[in-house]
C-alpha cells in the first residue's frame, strides 16, 4: 500500500451531504474483477452527460461542464472537499479505488461513513475529519480564491494553507501509524498468528457447535 | 470476568476479541465469512499475488447474487447474457474451487441473497461475528451476532487471517415500545427511525434495537430492521437473543442439535444488555406514532408517512440544497401528496424484504385482485431458492402471478440494477429494498422505499395508498 506522510494539492469543492458510494462509482463498473483503472468513472453520473458502461470509451462521452471535476481550474486537483456523511451506502471499495485512480489523496469532510472511512486507509487515502465550521471556512476560502492549495502533514495532524491558516485534525493512532508506514495489515495480523490459533482452540472448546463443515 | 454491566455489543466484542493493540485497534475473530461475486475477486487476487492461503475455509460460504439474472436458471453461469457479469460469477466459481471455499452455485436450490441464505441455513448464530463484503451484513445482528459489512481489502484480510482489524464502536440504544398500527411492519419502523434520526446518526455506533415493539417482531422482521441499521449510519445493528431467536434456529441445517443445542442455549441466554448497562446514546420512540412510510427523495432519511405531504426544502435548514436536488431528480414538488405519484414498476425483493413473511404479506394484499393497468411490471423475487420453494408450497406464487406479478428466481434483482432487472429513466418504482440513491435501480430511476404490504397495495392501486386502516 502507498504510504501517506504529507501532501500538497489543489482542492475540488463538492458542497453536498451524504455523497454515497453509488455516486462515487455507479454499479455498472463493479463488474470488473481488477483493482485498478476506475479513475475515469469517478462520479460518472455527474461527470458525463450521456450514460456509460465498462464498454464505453470515456473520451467519446460528453462531459458536464458544470461539474467541478470537469472544470479546468481543478485539473490535477487531489483533495476533495465535501460535507457530512461522505461515502455512505454500499461497502464497495471500488469507490475508493476510483478516487485513488483519479488522483485523489485526501477527502476532507465533517464526517464519513464507517466502511468507506476504513476502506480509505487500505488504499493510502486520507479521510480527513474536520469540524463543520472549519469545513465551511474552507468552502468559503475556495469560493474567494480558487484554486485553493492546501498542505496536509499527517505526523503533526495539521492542515494548512501556506503559513496563513492552519487547522488541527484528529485521527486514531493506529490508523495514522499504518498510513505513514504504508503497512500491510495482513502481515501485521499474521504476526499475531499464535494468539489467533490459541484463541481459536479455546473458542471451539467453549462453543463446539461452531465447528461446521459446509457442504 | 468483567463484572461491570455490559451492553450486548460489549459482550459480543469481548467474546471475539483476540487481542487489543495500544493504538486502539483490536483483532476480532470472525466465525462466518460470506462471499459474493462483486466484492471478492480482487481479494482472492490479492491472496494469490502475496502467495497466501486462506486461514481456514470451514467458516466461509460463497454464493453469486448481485449480478445474476432472475429469469431462467437451467443454463447456470452460461445463461448470463452480459459477458462481464458472467466473468464475475465464473470468477467466483473458480476462486471457490481453487481455494476450497464452500459455494452455493447458481443452480443450487440454496443459492440466494447472501443475507438471506446464511440465517436460513442456521449459519448465523448468536454470539458469533459474521462478515461479508457487503454493507447490509448488519442484517445478521438480528441474531444477537456481530454482523459487519467490510470492504474488499478486509475480505482479503479475513480470508488470510480469520480476523478483522477493528476499532470498537460506541453503543447506541434505540427503544421502540407499544403496539404497531395495523399495516405497519418492521420496514416501516426502520424507515421511520431513519427519518427521525437521519442517515448519519449511527456513524461510529452499533445500534441495539430494544423495547416491546422490537421483541414482538419475528426473526424476519428483526432482520429487516437490522438490515437497515446501515442506512442509519451504523455498521452493525443488534437485537438481543430470546425465545424467538431460538425457535427460528432450532432444526436449521447448521444450527447445533441434540446436547449441543442445550449447551448453546446456555451460552446464548446471556446475550442481552445487562439491566444497568450504559449506552453512549439512547433514543426512545412510541410505536403508535408510526404510520406506513414512503420515501420521496434520494436518501432513506427523505421519508414521510403515507398521508403526509412532500416537505418543502425551506423547512430543513442546512440540508436545503440536498432536498432541492432530490425533488428535481424525483420530479416532485413540495406539498404534493404521495398518492399523486403514478407508479411504473413495483419490486418486492432484496435482502431487506424477500423472506417468506414478506412474500406472505404481499400475497395477502393482492389475493384475488389485479395490478393496475398503468403498472408496467411488478416483480416478486424470493431471497433464496429455499424461500422460493416454501412460498410455492404455500401457493403464494400463484396468488402473486394471478394478480399480475412476475415470479422470479432468487437474487438481488432490481435492488441495485447490476443485472437485467432495472428501471428506465424517469420511472417511479415502489420498492421493498433499502436504498433510494440516485440511479440505484437504473440510471435516472426513481425509487420509493416501502414495506412489502405497501408495495403490493400500490401495485393494485397504481399509486400509494394508506393501508393502516386495514388494507382498503
Ligand atoms: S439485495 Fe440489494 S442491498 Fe441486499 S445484498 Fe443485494 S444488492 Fe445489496
Amino acid at each position: 500500500m502507498q504510504a501517506f506522510k504529507s501532501h500538497q494539492g489543489l482542492v475540488i469543492p463538492l458542497d453536498r451531504c451524504n455523497v454515497d458510494t453509488d455516486a462515487l462509482l455507479p454499479k455498472q463498473y463493479l463488474k470488473c474483477v481488477k483493482k485498478f483503472g476506475y479513475g475515469s468513472w469517478l462520479f460518472d453520473d455527474d461527470r458525463y452527460l450521456d450514460p456509460g458502461d465498462v464498454y464505453t470509451d470515456c473520451n467519446l462521452r460528453r462531459t458536464n461542464p458544470r461539474f467541478a471535476l470537469n472544470q479546468p481550474q481543478y485539473r490535477g486537483a487531489s483533495i476533495l472537499l465535501a460535507q457530512d456523511n461522505f461515502g455512505c451506502g454500499s461497502s464497495r471499495e471500488h469507490a475508493v479505488w476510483a478516487l485513488r485512480d483519479f488522483g485523489i489523496r485526501v477527502v476532507i469532510a465533517p464526517s464519513f461513513a464507517d466502511i468507506f472511512y476504513n476502506n480509505c486507509f487500505k488504499n493510502g487515502l486520507l479521510p480527513l475529519v474536520l469540524a463543520r465550521p472549519a469545513v465551511a471556512e474552507l468552502f468559503a476560502l475556495e469560493q474567494q480564491a480558487a484554486p485553493l492549495m492546501l498542505n496536509i502533514d499527517l505526523q503533526s495532524q495539521t492542515l494548512s494553507r501556506g503559513s496563513a491558516e492552519s487547522w488541527h485534525f484528529a485521527i486514531d493512532a493506529g490508523r495514522k501509524e499504518n498510513l505513514i508506514e504504508g503497512r500491510d495489515d495482513i502481515a501485521v495480523t499474521l504476526d499475531a498468528a499464535e494468539s489467533i490459533k490459541h484463541f481459536e482452540n479455546q473458542l471451539y472448546r467453549e462453543e463446539p457447535w461452531l465447528k461446521t463443515d459446509i457442504r | 470476568m468483567n463484572n461491570s454491566p455490559q451492553t450486548l455489543y460489549d459482550k459480543l466484542w469481548a467474546r471475539r476479541c483476540v487481542k487489543s493493540f495500544d493504538n486502539g485497534l483490536s483483532l476480532i475473530y470472525i466465525d462466518r465469512h460470506i462471499l459474493h461475486e462483486v466484492s471478492s475477486a480482487q481479494a482472492f487476487e490479492g491472496l494469490r499475488a502475496a502467495g497466501r492461503k486462506p486461514w481456514r475455509t470451514s467458516g466461509a460460504l460463497a454464493t453469486p447474487d448481485h449480478n445474476v439474472p432472475t429469469t431462467e436458471r437451467e443454463l447456470g453461469v452460461e445463461g448470463i447474457d452480459d459477458p462481464l457479469s458472467r466473468i464475475q460469477v465464473q470468477t467466483l466459481d473458480d476462486n471457490c474451487q481453487r481455494f476450497g471455499i464452500p459455494h452455493f452455485a447458481l443452480q443450487d436450490v440454496r443459492q440466494g441473497i447472501v443475507h438471506v441464505i446464511a440465517p436460513e441455513q442456521g449459519l448465523t448464530l448468536p454470539g458469533t461475528a459474521v462478515v461479508c463484503g457487503d454493507s447490509h451484513t448488519a442484517t445478521h445482528g438480528a441474531f444477537a451476532a456481530l454482523g459487519v459489512g467490510i470492504g474488499t481489502s478486509e475480505v482479503e484480510h479475513v480470508l488470510a487471517t480469520s480476523c478483522l482489524l477493528q476499532r470498537k464502536a460506541k453503543n447506541m440504544l434505540v427503544r421502540v415500545d407499544g403496539e404497531c398500527l395495523p399495516g405497519v411492519s418492521a420496514k416501516d419502523i426502520a424507515l421511520y427511525l431513519i427519518g427521525q434520526l437521519g442517515t448519519a446518526a449511527g456513524t461510529g455506533h452499533t445500534i441495539e434495537f430494544a423495547g416491546s415493539t422490537i421483541t414482538s417482531l419475528s426473526m424476519e422482521g428483526r432482520m429487516t430492521l437490522c438490515n437497515m441499521a446501515i442506512e442509519a449510519g451504523a455498521r452493525a445493528g443488534l437485537v438481543a437473543f430470546d425465545a424467538v431467536t431460538a425457535n427460528y434456529l432450532k432444526g436449521r441445517r447448521y444450527a447445533p442439535s441434540a446436547e449441543l443445542w442445550d449447551s448453546a442455549l446456555a451460552v446464548w441466554h446471556n446475550l442481552h444488555s445487562d439491566a444497568d448497562a450504559e449506552f453512549d446514546v439512547c433514543y426512545q420512540f412510541d410505536a403508535a406514532a408510526i404510520k406506513p412510510q414512503v420515501t420521496w427523495g434520494t436518501s432513506p432519511e427523505m421519508v414521510i408517512a403515507v398521508d403526509e405531504a412532500i416537505p418543502a426544502p425551506s423547512t430543513v435548514g442546512e440540508k436545503q440544497r440536498d432536498y432541492q436536488s432530490a425533488l428535481a431528480y424525483m420530479g416532485l414538488k413540495p406539498g404534493q401528496s404521495l398518492g399523486e405519484i403514478t407508479l411504473d414498476r413495483v419490486f418486492i425483493g432484496s435482502c431487506t424484504n424477500s423472506r417468506i413473511e414478506d412474500l406472505r404479506s404481499a400475497a395477502q394484499m393482492v389475493a384475488g385482485k389485479k395490478i393496475a393497468p398503468t403498472i408496467k411490471q411488478a416483480l416478486a423475487v424470493p431471497g433464496s431458492g429455499l424461500v422460493k420453494r416454501q412460498a410455492e408450497s404455500e401457493g403464494l406464487d400463484r396468488i402473486l402471478m394471478d394478480a399480475g406479478f412476475e415470479w422470479r428466481q432468487p437474487g438481488c434483482s432490481m435492488c441495485l440494477g447490476m443485472n437485467p432487472d432495472q428501471l428506465l429513466p424517469g420511472e417511479h418504482c415502489a420498492a421493498t429494498s433499502n436504498r433510494n440513491f440516485v440511479g440505484r435501480q437504473g440510471p435516472n430511476g426513481r425509487t420509493h422505499l416501502v414495506s412489502p404490504a405497501m408495495a403490493a397495495a400500490a401495485a393494485i392501486a397504481g399509486h400509494f395508498v394508506d393501508i393502516s386502516g386495514g388494507g382498503k
